[in-house]
């Protein structure tokens, strides 16, 4: 299944479905526009999303990597684009190039325990991992999914996330930074959560994305628990403007995030993550 | 390039005989690019003949100081480079990428194919072949290659120069990248002024050179030639403006990445990007996505982008380096340490344009010198 003819130009995919996900942040189900092949992909990849005459940026695959017929991105709306993003009905049309990027490292976890940490709109790029080791679910120890969001009313992907929490091999870990005294679940950032989970630290793979300083807080309390860096993945995010290495503008440090990354192994970029204003 | 039949003889043409060379350029369809005087400063665009050159002009350079000056002679190659570098014709400061043939809803993107020229550049320096050859490695040597770049690069036919005049701020003998061209040309020359005579030594760089070459009056050069064309080089080699020591350079900008001697710089750096601009391996670029009026027809086109500029870092929620010392920081890192990770050479050539060009007359190589002091100092 080949992907789309130009990694240059954007080729025009039709939104066939859109759901609001929460007040800001919608997920978009595109299909070819001319009835072409669908889209293979890996979990973690991105694309470059181009709303029509206002501008393009990167955003990662939510979907099912199995399911490569429809192609599907969750958004959330801060700015120009992806306002222009949010506001496409079905039949619209979206110009996308891609995939680009490395990818999480689903296969050579089997065989150990994976853990999924994720804040805010940093569970779009996961989501592809947990279909991935829903349904390769022998090949693995304990799977958990960590996930934090700002409120209630932040939580992506609600019916899944109950869905999830029905599986008795997958632990789901939701808290939210502030919610009404009356709310039951878990108050607190992501971070106080991660004591709870029970894994080998020694045969753990960690997979790591949302906000810059909520994966510093993440890579503490994993430290803590004993886990290597070589074990922990996380997803980085600057500034993109082609995302083939040309444009210059998502370099961090010696690397490209847009080809070395977005998913690094931490002790690939631990040297420079541990600095300010790179 | 098969170089058994390549004339590996140096040849010699008269200064008289250089504007049948342009000629024969001119006439196999090359546009024909190279130093010409513009606004006080040696720039780079069409020649239509020789006396476009800079005939008999010289430079002044120093720390944001560029002066032309007269020479006593009529060398038409006697200054070293100015704020211009090859890099706006092979990757030019804006390009459109595509543009929306159909419009509207289901758009239909065309890449951009209009025609490109096929350049003739007269006059390129040897640190400059080489940035040439670190553009190259940038937007053609990894898993995607830029079109408009490889479009623009294909057909080019490089006239090189070997330097006879160091300018105030060169170092590429610390770089070494010259002052000898030493590949990527077509033809090289060494401009020879003597008392009665005005000549050029001729290396001949690969089968269309010869062949163009062939075209030309020229002879074989004597050994006196030959010396006299070497001796200019290596009196070159003895003049640079500048100098860095390289020695170790990753690992001391890796080592030095927090030092305090960032802010220092940082207090003078007006971040006005000047030096990204005139830098001949900068490739750091934008895109600006428009539409007509009507909001119907889309095109995207590329610009020139400076690592100095807050936009330039910008995600939701502010810029990542906001401060002049990060960015300041970002910008020399690049040229002498990650590039090396990144495209296994350094992103400086030592061609002295960031300092000649500065305004507030920073310069990389007192940079350097400065963080080694302080290495040791403390
Ligand atoms: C690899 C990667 C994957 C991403 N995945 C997702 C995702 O799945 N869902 C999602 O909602 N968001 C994702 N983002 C963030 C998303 O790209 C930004 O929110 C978006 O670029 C903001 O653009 P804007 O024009 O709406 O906002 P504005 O604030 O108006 O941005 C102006 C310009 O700045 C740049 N910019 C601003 N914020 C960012 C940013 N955070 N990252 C990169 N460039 C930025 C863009 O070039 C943009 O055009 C991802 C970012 C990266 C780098
Ligand atoms: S960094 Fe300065 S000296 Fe080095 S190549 Fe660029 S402009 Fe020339
Ligand atoms: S170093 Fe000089 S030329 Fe470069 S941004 Fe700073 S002030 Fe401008």
């Amino acid at each position: 299944m080949a992907g789309l003819p130009d990694p240059m130009v954007p080729s025009p995919l039709r939104v066939q479905r859109v759901r609001r996900e929460t007040y800001d942040t919608f997920t978009l189900e595109l299909e070819p526009a001319n009835g072409a092949d669908g889209f293979s992909f890996a979990a973690g990849q991105f694309n470059m999303l181009y709303a029509f005459g206002v501008g393009e940026v990167p955003i990662s695959i939510s979907g099912d990597p199995t399911k490569p017929q429809t192609l599907v991105h969750t958004v959330r709306s801060v700015g120009a684009v992806t306002q222009a993003i949010c506001k496409l009905k079905r039949g619209d049309v979206l110009g996308v190039r891609g995939p680009f990027g490395s990818h999480w490292p689903v296969e050579e976890a089997a065989g150990g325990d994976v853990v999924i940490v994720a804040g805010g709109i940093g569970l779009a790029p996961l989501r592809p991992v947990i279909y991935y080791l829903l349904s390769n679910r022998e090949k693995y120890g304990r799977l958990a999914l960590v996930y934090g969001a700002r409120t209630l009313q932040d939580l992506l992907y609600n019916p899944e996330l109950e869905k999830w929490r029905g599986h008795f091999d997958l632990a789901v870990e939701v808290t939210v930074d502030t919610a009404a005294a009356s709310y039951r679940g878990n108050v607190g950032v992501v971070t106080t959560l991660i004591p709870r989970v029970q894994f080998d630290p020694l045969q753990t793979a960690v997979m790591v994305c949302g906000p810059e300083v909520m994966m510093r807080f993440t890579l503490r309390e994993l430290e803590a628990r004993g886990i290597g860096p070589e074990n922990i993945f996380m997803s980085m995010e600057r500034n993109m403007k082609c995302a083939v290495g040309f444009c210059g503008h998502c370099q961090f440090g010696p690397t490209f995030i847009c080809k070395d990354g977005p998913v690094f192994r931490y002790d690939q970029i631990q040297a420079f993550f541990a600095k300010r204003e790179v | 390039m098969g170089s058994s039949s390549l004339d590996t003889e140096l040849a010699v043409l008269e200064r008289d005989h250089l504007q049948l060379l342009l000629d024969i350029l001119g006439k196999r369809g090359y546009r024909v690019v190279g130093p010409t005087v513009r606004d006080r400063a040696v720039v780079y665009d069409d020649l239509a003949s020789v006396t476009d050159l800079p005939v008999g002009w010289t430079d002044e350079q120093d720390g944001g100081i560029y002066r032309l000056k007269r020479r006593n002679d009529g060398a038409l190659f006697g200054y070293a480079v100015g704020p211009d570098s090859w890099k706006k014709f092979l990757h030019p400061p804006v390009v459109r990428l595509w543009r929306d043939k159909t419009g509207g809803n289901g758009f239909q993107l065309v890449e951009e194919d209009e025609g490109v020229p096929r350049f003739a550049f007269i006059g390129v320096r040897p640190c400059e072949l080489h940035a040439i050859a670190i553009q190259d490695k940038v937007l053609l040597n990894g898993k995607y290659r830029d079109p408009s770049y490889e479009a623009r690069r294909q057909g080019l036919f490089v006239l090189a120069l070997n330097c006879g005049h160091a300018g105030g701020t060169c170092f590429c003998a610390s770089m070494n990248t010259g002052p000898k061209a030493t590949f990527g040309f077509d033809l090289a020359l060494t401009e020879v002024l003597e008392a009665d005579r005005h000549y050029f030594v001729v290396e001949i760089g690969t089968e269309l050179g010869a062949e163009i070459l062939r075209e030309v009056p020229h002879k074989a050069a004597s050994q006196a030639e030959k010396a006299t064309a070497e001796g200019i080089v290596a009196k070159t080699a003895g003049q640079m403006g500048r100098r860095m020591y390289t020695t170790g350079i990753k690992d001391l900008l890796y080592r030095n990445y927090e030092s305090p001697h960032w802010s220092d710089v940082a207090k003078l750096c007006l971040t006005c990007g000047n030096c990204t601009m005139v830098c001949p391996t900068c490739f750091c670029t934008t895109v600006e996505d428009v539409t007509d009026l009507a909001g119907e027809h889309a095109e995207r086109w590329r610009k020139w982008d400076s690592c100095f500029t807050m936009d330039f870092s910008y995600i939701h929620g502010g810029s990542v380096r906001a401060s002049p010392m990060a960015r300041y920081r970002q910008w020399m890192t690049h040229k002498l340490a990650t590039w090396i990770d990144q495209f296994g050479t350094s992103g400086c050539v030592g061609c002295g344009r960031c300092i000649t060009w500065c305004p507030v007359a920073i310069d990389i190589t007192e940079e350097v010198n400065a963080i080694r002091r302080s290495e040791r100092g403390s």
